[in-house]
């Protein structure tokens, strides 16, 4: 006797196909729409586009799918063109330090190199520099998660230090501050981005530091293959 | 007579629309099903404005009480779907900062939900759910701590689904709290690792969110679930949250299906490299 899940099953994949092939269509729609409006955006018919206030854009972030990522052609087109459009402070994160590894590509070929400031928060950490007049900081998992730990280990081991002081045998007791200044002191602090825009087949943050997140508008870019002037 | 027929009306359509739900999540089953999905419910004060709602002076919470049905209906439909945890960004600490008749307002709705969440023909009662409430609870007036209290204490032996309410909370504060726990235990030479921290977190023990959907079409995650959503699928839809329905939550679902392969082998790599 055959079941009757059995006998549903080819059924429920056909029906299961459709509702993706619907969602696909629907997504080609979308992304046809938003090509027409980056064409009519790129021709200057938009009054409202032709002159884009930064003002409110101190910093910037850029996620980038690692395999992207080693586009370096296409990720230093990128950060031409923010520093084109007046952009001055730029994190540059992938989850696996593809950038970061690249980092010294891309000093490199900023206009002059022999210009190249390296503005390191830490001595060990060579991770921000000056590129074509704007600010570059590269980041990657490790700065995240990993981060939050040795701010922890920071703060531990004042606290064991300070363990004779009537507060501290009350226990432990930090604020966002402290956590901050933690950060600050072991090398991973930074200034939280105003916006983010996420390269890559799905909007996630793929594990941007989460003290850096909080009020941060995150954006959809799309794959970095397929990234227009008008962004 | 009139009144019997409407109620038989109403349960035929509930049945009917239950049969078509459990076939329409059939087919949404071949794919993979998120285990948790996150909900920023954001434009219940936007809804009631714009549907211009009773809202005055005596009655401020009148868009956060359509919003709670909403949530009532997509709890139900999450669990029928079979997802494992659900969970709501009822109250962050900055709201507190709102005008204070909003805020008391607020908590006393929040008060009132929470027991009505405890009756016996609750959604919670129907899927033998567990509650958790996240967040700085030392922070709410004490009804409405002592009832949160009493709601977790009653459903703790639960075995059903989860619903985690983040109230009183921000996601920093919580990394703070961990640290601080973290410290506590870490009272020999061992350092303190990136585990620690996870196991100090509010949501130990809970899987990570595979959706965080805010509505209302807003980009921010605005202080929630930061640590926890590294490989979360972030998800904006327009509608405001009284307005997110069946077909937004199935379409969620859907988008999801499409980007799985890739945020799960994106996660992989990163664990394996650990």
């Amino acid at each position: 006797m055959i079941e009757a899940s059995v006998i549903a099953s080819p059924f429920l994949g056909i029906f299961f196909c459709l509702l993706h092939v619907i969602v696909s269509l629907v997504r080609t729609w979308s992304y046809l729409v938003h090509q027409i409006q980056c064409l009519i955006i790129s021709s200057g018919l938009l009054p409202q586009y032709q002159d884009i206030n930064l003002d409110r854009l101190r910093h910037l972030a850029v996620v980038i799918d690692s395999e992207d990522a080693k586009n370096k052609s296409k990720v230093h087109q990128l950060l031409c063109w923010l520093s084109d459009i007046g952009v001055k402070y730029v994190i540059l994160y992938d989850i696996e330090g593809v950038i970061k590894k690249s980092d010294k590509a891309y000093k490199k070929s900023s206009a002059n190199p022999s210009e190249t400031k390296c503005l390191d928060f830490a001595p060990n950490m060579l991770l921000i520099f000056d590129m074509f007049g704007m600010t570059v900081e590269i980041i990657f998992y490790t700065d995240g998660k990993e981060a939050a730990a040795k701010g922890a280990n920071y703060l531990c081991s004042n606290y064991l230090k300070n363990q004779d002081d009537t507060l501290n045998k009350l226990g432990p007791k930090f604020t966002e501050p402290d956590i901050s200044s933690a950060l600050k002191a072991v090398g991973h602090d930074g200034p939280e981005p105003d916006l983010l825009l996420v390269y890559g087949p799905a909007r996630c943050h793929l594990g941007f530091p989460a003290w850096r997140l909080r009020y941060t508008e995150i954006v959809h870019m799309g794959p970095l293959t397929s990234m227009h002037l008008v962004l | 007579m009139e009144k019997n027929d409407k109620s038989m009306i109403t349960k035929a359509i509930g049945h009917v629309s239950f049969v078509m739900r459990k076939c329409l999540f059939s087919i949404l089953s071949i794919g993979p099903v998120p285990a948790h999905i996150a909900f920023i419910m954001d434009g219940n004060r936007r809804y009631a404005k714009r549907h211009a709602l009773h809202q005055d002076s005596t009655n401020p919470g009148s868009g956060h009480r359509v919003g709670f049905k909403c949530l009532i209906s997509t709890l139900q439909y999450c669990y029928e779907m079979g997802v494992k945890y659900v969970t709501v960004y009822a109250f962050s600490i900055d709201n507190f900062k709102r005008d204070p008749q909003e805020v008391q307002s607020l908590m006393d709705l929040m008060k009132e939900k929470i027991d009505e969440l405890l009756t016996e023909d609750s959604v919670l009662k129907k899927f033998d759910a567990r509650i958790n409430f996240w967040g700085d609870l030392q922070l709410l007036s004490e009804p409405v701590r002592l009832t949160a209290k009493k709601a977790m204490d009653m459903t703790v032996h639960n075995k059903g689904p989860v619903l985690s309410v983040c109230v009183a909370y921000t996601s920093t504060n919580e990394i703070t709290h961990a640290i601080e726990a973290s410290v506590r235990e870490k009272q020999e030479n061992a350092p303190i690792e990136v585990s620690d921290l996870d196991r100090n977190m509010n949501t130990a023990g809970c899987l990570e969110p595979d959706i965080i959907i805010r509505t209302s079409g807003e980009t921010r995650l605005s202080n929630f679930l930061l640590w926890q959503s590294d490989f979360a699928h972030l998800q904006n839809p327009n509608p405001l949250w009284p307005e997110f329905s069946l077909r937004h939550l199935v379409w969620a679902v859907l988008e999801y299906q499409n980007v799985h392969g890739y945020l799960k082998k994106r996660k992989g790599e990163i664990e394996k490299n650990k």
